[in-house]
């Protein structure tokens, strides 16, 4: 048995459907404390449904989303994020016409307070606040290694900084729990290796632990503490990365039956 | 080269220019004829509603096409309490201003969820039912299709402000107040929540921005200026009537914010200036004004689509937000 303690995200036969298709159904997944936790799986599988149930976007037909102890299903996602939950999307998503620093300030939105008419009075609180975000954005930035571009928009750094930005955007809202989804997609060998080792000392050094949707099985295998795998909605296998690589299910799935 | 020219343009504008545009605007009434500064009046008003659809428009990205409904609220409401209750005009600025948001936060509170196009047809129908409502004079307040009249000049104690010279400066100290305080939105949390909920809704969700309410915060800031420039407007003209708060007038706020250039205070300034300015320079023509000005939109869009004057970081340039405009939304 595992020490509930140490249980950051807990979910309990959480099923989600679109008309009659079950996207995910009856899945329990535990991701414990400062583990990387790769969910894997064909195409269309439910992973991302996952991910955007424990995120907020989605509210789950039936079962539970438990963070560190606490029932959050259903709940905003703007919420979740307070909670402590930080994702990334599979396809990038920024604020394509700000610039690299007002992506990762967005993040501290959630961490400050500044109302409206201590904005419109420029109160000293709300001075000392703004201040506040600059540092911290300047540290996420320096983090990812793009101060230098901090004042480029968003649409203009290559593709591989903009990932770079988008987990930077994350960092900056103090999570505990980082969700990736395929942060490897589209990023070639040489730029998956930096971001996977990246990703390696962020956990180290922030106490994070990670849930991670990935395609590429190198990075899945070298990466993960363990891996969750799903087929058609359901949980079909879970262990260490080793003993997935082997197990005859999971070859099916991916490969077809008589493989 | 071009696409950097407006903006080198734009900054030494800005550290040479001000003093003296500030100059032109306080001398402009004592230069100019008793009609150009009812005209100078006139483009404050629309600076001002520039302004106020800016908020929603060009910091959130929201397509409203209703404004004009705010704008009438507001200068119904100095109208009807004014004649009614004698209470002084400027007085009820603040009120105006107050009725205005109020009544955006109830009726854009049901409909604050819906995206792009859909929330942009239900904002025609809001504006069109304030209208239609005023001119069925409800509870015999509003006068029906004549309005309310006989409203009185604003007055500061025995300084009753009569002159075109003292509303044009009226107008404009406003307009000066509520750039300043624009500019200090931008600059906070709440400016950058609008402006990340303009480029990625999902993603500003995500990043822990409370959509829904900083949304609806932006539309009833938006009506609120739009309900201050109705007081203006009533204070003004001493009479109100439903014919100018017809859906062209929403257009025409559309039109200011796009030609100027979104989220760009700078641009929603010249935006109202060639709004106002415009016909009345083209005045000898004027069977041909409308043609004249859709040409002139059309090549706007095709050659300048950030407008006159985007907002330095790099505006959001209006040919994208109208290609959102009409993509269908999941």
């Amino acid at each position: 048995m595992t020490d509930p303690a140490q249980i950051v995200l807990e979910t309990t036969a959480l099923s989600k459907l679109f008309g009659g298709l079950t996207a995910v159904g009856e899945l329990d997944l535990k991701v414990l404390q400062g583990q990387i936790h790769s969910l894997i799986g064909p195409n269309g599988a439910g992973k991302t449904t996952v991910f955007n149930v424990v995120t907020g976007i989605y509210r789950p037909e039936r079962g539970r989303v438990l963070f560190e102890g606490q029932d959050i299903t259903g709940l905003k996602p703007h919420r979740i994020v307070e909670r402590g939950i930080a994702r990334t999307f599979q396809n990038i998503r920024l604020f394509s016409n700000l610039t690299c620093r007002e992506n990762v300030m967005a993040g501290r939105h959630c961490r400050t307070h500044a109302g409206l008419a201590a904005s419109l009075l420029a109160t000293r609180r709300q001075a000392a606040e703004e201040k506040a975000i600059l540092r911290d954005a300047e540290h996420r930035l320096r983090q990812v290694g793009l101060w230098d571009s901090r004042d480029e928009l968003a649409r203009n750094i290559a593709y591989g900084r903009q990932r770079q930005l988008e987990i930077a955007r994350a960092l900056a809202t103090a999570p505990r729990l980082l969700v990736l989804d395929e942060p490897s997609s589209g990023l070639n060998p040489r730029e998956t290796e930096d971001l996977m080792e990246f990703i390696r000392r962020i956990i180290r050094e922030e106490h994070l632990t990670v849930l991670l949707i990935e395609h590429d099985m190198n990075v899945v295998m070298g990466i993960s503490d363990r891996v969750t795998v799903m087929d058609g909605g359901r949980k079909i296998a879970e262990g260490l990365p080793r003993e997935i690589y082997r197990d005859p299910v999971v070859i099916e799935a991916y490969l077809g039956a008589g493989a | 080269m071009s696409a950097h020219l407006p903006v080198s343009l734009a900054a030494g504008l800005r550290r040479a220019g001000l003093p003296l545009v500030l100059a032109l605007f306080a001398v402009y009434p004592f230069a100019a004829g008793a009609y150009f500064v009812d005209v100078g009046f006139f483009f404050g008003i629309y600076a001002l509603l520039g302004l106020s659809l800016n908020i929603v428009l060009g910091e959130v990205g929201l397509y409203d096409l209703g404004h004009a409904g705010f704008y009438a609220i507001g200068a119904y409401t100095t109208a009807i309490l004014n004649t009614r209750f004698g209470i002084p005009v400027l007085l009820l600025l603040p009120v105006s201003a107050l009725a205005a948001g109020l009544f955006a936060y109830l009726v854009t509170s049901p409909v604050i969820h819906l995206r792009g196009d859909y929330l942009c047809i239900v904002t025609i129908g809001m504006g069109e039912i304030v209208r239609l409502a005023l001119i069925n004079n409800p509870f015999g307040l509003t006068g029906g299709p004549n309005g309310v009249y006989g409203i009185a000049a604003p007055s500061l104690g025995f300084w009753v402000l009569d002159s075109s010279r003292e509303h044009y400066f009226l107008v404009w100290i406003v307009v000066g107040l509520a750039i300043l305080a624009l500019r200090r939105l931008q600059r906070s949390r709440i400016g950058r929540a609008w402006n990340c909920i303009r480029e990625d809704e999902v993603a500003a969700q995500a990043t822990g921005i409370d959509v829904r309410r900083h949304k609806l915060l932006a539309f009833v800031l938006g009506a609120v200026l739009a309900g201050v420039a109705g007081n203006l407007y009533a204070g003004k003209l001493m009479v109100v009537s439903p014919e100018s708060f017809t859906f062209w007038e929403s257009c025409l706020m559309f039109c200011i914010v796009l030609i100027g250039g979104m989220g760009s205070v700078p641009g929603v300034v010249i935006g109202a200036a060639a709004i106002s300015l415009f016909p009345e320079i083209f005045r000898p023509f004027a069977t041909y004004r409308m043609v004249v000005f859709g040409l002139a939109m059309i090549l706007m869009m095709m050659f300048r689509p950030g407008g006159f004057w985007p907002r330095r970081r790099g505006g959001l340039e209006a040919r994208d937000l109208l290609a959102r405009l009409w993509r269908r939304h999941d």
